[in-house]
């Protein structure tokens, strides 16, 4: 599955266009940094309610297809930049973060 | 031979710009085609030891050394250094305050992190001068 196989009018394309033709192959939910920085494996979409640049460099350094923002969070101006320039799919999704994964787990089978 | 080297200033508390020097030597990585699991695991040391300066210190500075056969990061700060380093080396023991950990960062899990991704990881200095960390990744 790709990036942009997720987008629809639920799980809505924010910023980072530029990456949606990569390759998605597993779903990991974590708001904590360091531990996504330790456990995620590349390739995955990345759940989280974080919304600030920082996500965007942790994407980057552990090579996250795309971060998936729930609970309706709008994602910081600066990060929006970042993402745009590293190529970074940002997809913004109302529910909650189960909720999402919930949604992922079917469309990854 | 002479390594390709790299240097950054870091500075405290600008979360705007963190991981900048992080981003632009994993960049420098992948353009000498090093190989993909040396480029994560070298990223993920910088980007942790370089969240610590901005996180824990007064300011410091991420130098970066690319051989044919390994990686050598070394990140360095003007204080106040760590207290109780086998308190800091365990997963879940954390000093951040609590804005930091609103952020989702201060889970304690910095330093184990980059102890885990390097081959070594030397603790030179981490008196109240300072703490200087120097990390090897071979390949």
């Amino acid at each position: 599955m790709k990036v942009k196989d997720i987008l629809s009018h639920e799980f809505t394309l924010v910023a980072g266009e530029g990456g949606i033709e990569k390759e998605v192959s597993n779903v990991y939910v974590c708001d904590l940094l360091s531990f996504v920085m330790s456990h995620v494996k590349s390739g995955s979409a990345w759940v989280t309610i974080q919304t600030h640049v920082n996500v965007i460099a942790v994407a980057v350094m552990t090579e996250i297809s795309c971060i998936i923002i729930c609970e309706g969070e709008k994602l910081d101006e600066n990060a929006k930049e970042k993402a745009d320039e590293e190529n970074i799919p940002v997809i913004a999704f109302n529910g909650s973060s189960f909720e999402a994964a919930v949604k992922l787990s079917e469309m990854i089978k | 031979m002479k390594p390709y080297t790299m240097d950054f200033d870091v500075k405290a508390r600008d979360f705007s710009s963190a991981g900048e020097s992080s981003s632009k030597f994993r960049k420098t990585l992948l353009m000498l085609s090093i190989p993909s699991d040396i480029v994560r695991r070298a990223s993920i040391a910088a980007y942790e030891a370089e969240m610590n300066i901005v996180i824990h210190s007064y300011g410091g500075k991420m130098h970066f050394e690319i051989y044919k056969d390994k990686i050598v990061i070394v990140a360095e700060d003007t204080g106040p250094g760590i207290k109780d380093l086998e308190l800091a080396m365990k997963e879940g023991y954390s000093t951040a305050p609590k804005e930091v950990i609103e952020m989702g960062f201060g889970a304690g899990m910095g330093l184990p992190n980059m102890k885990r991704n390097a081959d070594t990881m030397e603790i030179v200095n981490h008196d109240e001068s300072g703490t200087k960390i120097v990390m090897t990744i071979n390949f």
